[in-house]
């Protein structure tokens, strides 16, 4: 627990090391306002809610979530620093918890930015504050789970555009596996129950349950779910990868 | 004494290379070894598997007593270690840098404090303990990885390369650093440059593809070579054929290498397996009066043992 958070402080100042840290944020808030305000017509819509906030969220976080964890391990690997982060007597298991955790909170205080636009709803009209903060939560929670994915991806390279483009393409899949295009094709060639399966896989249908304002358990035990299984692969990529040299 | 680290049978296969095949080593308590071999040779490999970076294919290896794996944090506890070109975060500070060291060991509070300001001082980095490492010179950058190897004074300290692409100046530093620290330690450090060894050194050991190939005190190693007993001696060149003539003829020369300095010929006379020449040699000079303006005793090359038992070639 205290070597995690060792791990956890070094990686989580190192995001603010670089001025890069406050342009990914600036470019946060901006896509989160053009796509609200904008694309979602947040005015237009004229209606207490934040549903045209988070509605382009799992298609914000597709982008953004992999570019927070592409430097994770690829930039260790590269700079060689990663034989000296696995020789310290510090076990993998927490220094992977420890940089997940490091970008997780990253995440969430990009995340804790748009509050602001909370504040303006609950100043414009009377919103469903309930709905709101589930909202908030199950966004975070999908965030993690791109996040996982990002972070194990970024284990299998020391380039980090690789592991980008690598992050995106998975969480691309796990994300559209719920689309209505992609289920109805599946529909056509899987028997109906394995249809479900994939429908359940994906990130939408769980975060859609969330936004509505219902803390389902099994949404959240779902997302709790990817999220150690991808931290479980990124033990298994990275323990291969320091074989590997 | 006390064996602190030891590699036993260590092996290490990447596909069908063999760049550890079979090495054994044992380092005592005040003991630096000196870790040679060509580039490739393997000492890397063998230095990431003392570590508990890289799992041995084969064999264990040893530190205080515990076998060193991934798993094991404690016998990495034990261990100071710099890896091959001290990789650093760069957008770190120095000072940053070591407390995060410290803390990885567990060292906190006024303890970390005084343990980072001791590393730090030991390899002097104290005025630029606020500066990004990245923007730090290279024998910095080497100190700073010196530092975060001793901060926690382990048992055993492995140092990979400590003194590569460092200024003759920079590597007097770190040699003497290192020489400080070996009372009380168990030190092992890889280098191709051999000059290191014999100023460092209590022991060394050679490896070549994998396997070690010498390993001795370096005096015994270079007692190995064919230099061992020769007579250097400058002499004006115009006396320098009659001189190597008359050297010949000696009993117990293998033979003579000459070399022209200007108006001088430098003459190595070799000595035949367990011969004396010096004295021989020296009436020989007395005797037809000629001039030498230097005359040494060889105590051997280690370069050239090198070059032999890696090679299979003499120099
Ligand atoms: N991760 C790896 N995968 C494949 N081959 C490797 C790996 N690491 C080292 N080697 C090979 O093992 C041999 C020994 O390398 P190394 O231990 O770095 O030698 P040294 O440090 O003595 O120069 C070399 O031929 C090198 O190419
Ligand atoms: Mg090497």
């Amino acid at each position: 627990m205290k070597d995690m958070m060792t791990i956890f402080r070094r990686e989580f100042a190192s995001y603010f090391a670089t001025p890069l840290a406050y342009v990914f944020l600036v470019i946060f808030l901006v896509m989160q306002g053009l796509f609200t305000f904008y694309v979602g017509q947040f005015y237009e819509r004229e209606q207490a809610d934040l549903v045209s906030f988070f509605a382009y969220h799992p298609w914000l976080y597709l982008f953004l979530v992999p570019a927070i964890g592409m430097r994770l391990w690829a930039e260790e690997r590269k700079s060689g620093t990663l034989e000296l982060l696995l020789t310290l007597p510090v076990n993998t298991s927490a220094v992977i918890a420890g940089k997940y955790l490091a970008a997780f909170a990253f995440t969430g205080l990009a995340l804790a930015m748009t509050l602001p636009i909370w504040i303006t709803v609950n100043w414009l009209g009377d919103p469903d504050n309930g709905v709101i903060v589930t909202g908030y939560l199950g966004s975070l929670l999908m965030a993690g789970a791109y996040l996982a994915i990002a972070a194990a991806m970024s284990a299998l390279t020391k380039n980090q555009v690789v592991a980008f483009i690598l992050a995106v393409s998975v969480c691309f899949l796990f994300m559209v596996s719920g689309l209505p295009m992609v289920l109805d094709t599946a529909g056509g060639i899987l028997p109906g129950p394995l249809v479900g399966v994939v429908a359940n896989l994906s990130f939408l249908a769980h975060f859609e349950n969330l936004q509505k304002g219902v803390v389902g358990l099994s949404d959240v035990v779902y997302f709790l779910t990817v999220i150690a299984l991808w931290l479980g692969i990124n033990r298994v990529i990275v323990e291969s990868k320091r074989e590997a040299g | 004494m006390d064996v602190l680290l030891e590699a036993r049978d260590l092996k290490k296969h990447f596909g069908p290379l063999r760049a550890v095949d079979g090495i054994s080593l044992s380092v005592k308590k005040g003991e630096v070894l000196g870790f040679l071999g060509p580039n490739g040779a393997g000492k890397t490999t063998t230095m990431k598997m003392l570590t508990g970076f890289l799992a041995p294919s084969a064999g264990s290896a040893i530190v205080c007593g515990e076998t060193v794996t991934a798993g094991n944090a404690a016998a990495r506890r034990r261990i100071g270690y710099l890896p091959e070109g001290a990789p650093l975060y760069g957008d770190m500070t120095p000072a940053g840098f070591l407390a995060f060291i410290a803390a990885a060991h567990g060292i906190e509070g006024a303890v970390a404090e005084k343990a980072v300001r001791d590393a730090a001082g030991a390899v002097q980095l104290e005025k630029v303990m606020e500066q990004r490492i990245e923007t730090l010179s290279k024998g910095f950058k080497r100190r700073v990885g010196l530092a975060a190897a001793i901060l926690h004074s382990p048992d055993v300290l492995i140092l990979d390369e400590p003194t590569d692409g460092l200024d003759p100046n920079q590597k007097h530093e770190v040699r003497r650093l290192i020489g400080a620290m070996s009372a009380e330690r168990a030190i092992i450090i890889s280098t191709h440059i051999l000059e290191e060894v014999e100023a460092l050194c209590s022991r060394a050991v050679i490896i070549n593809a994998g396997r070690i190939v010498a390993d001795g005190t370096p005096s015994a190693l270079k007692a190995r070579s064919i230099y061992v007993g020769a007579v250097t001696m400058l002499v004006p060149s115009a006396d320098a054929d009659a001189i190597v003539n008359a050297a010949k003829a000696l009993d117990g020369v293998a033979g003579v290498e000459a070399a022209g300095e200007g108006d001088r010929t430098r003459l190595t006379i070799l000595a035949k397996p367990a011969a004396q020449i010096a004295d021989p040699v020296g009436d020989l000079v007395a005797k037809h009066g000629w001039h030498v303006s230097q005359f040494s005793v060889d105590g051997g090359r280690l370069d050239d043992v090198f070059r032999s038992v890696t090679t299979g070639k003499a120099a």
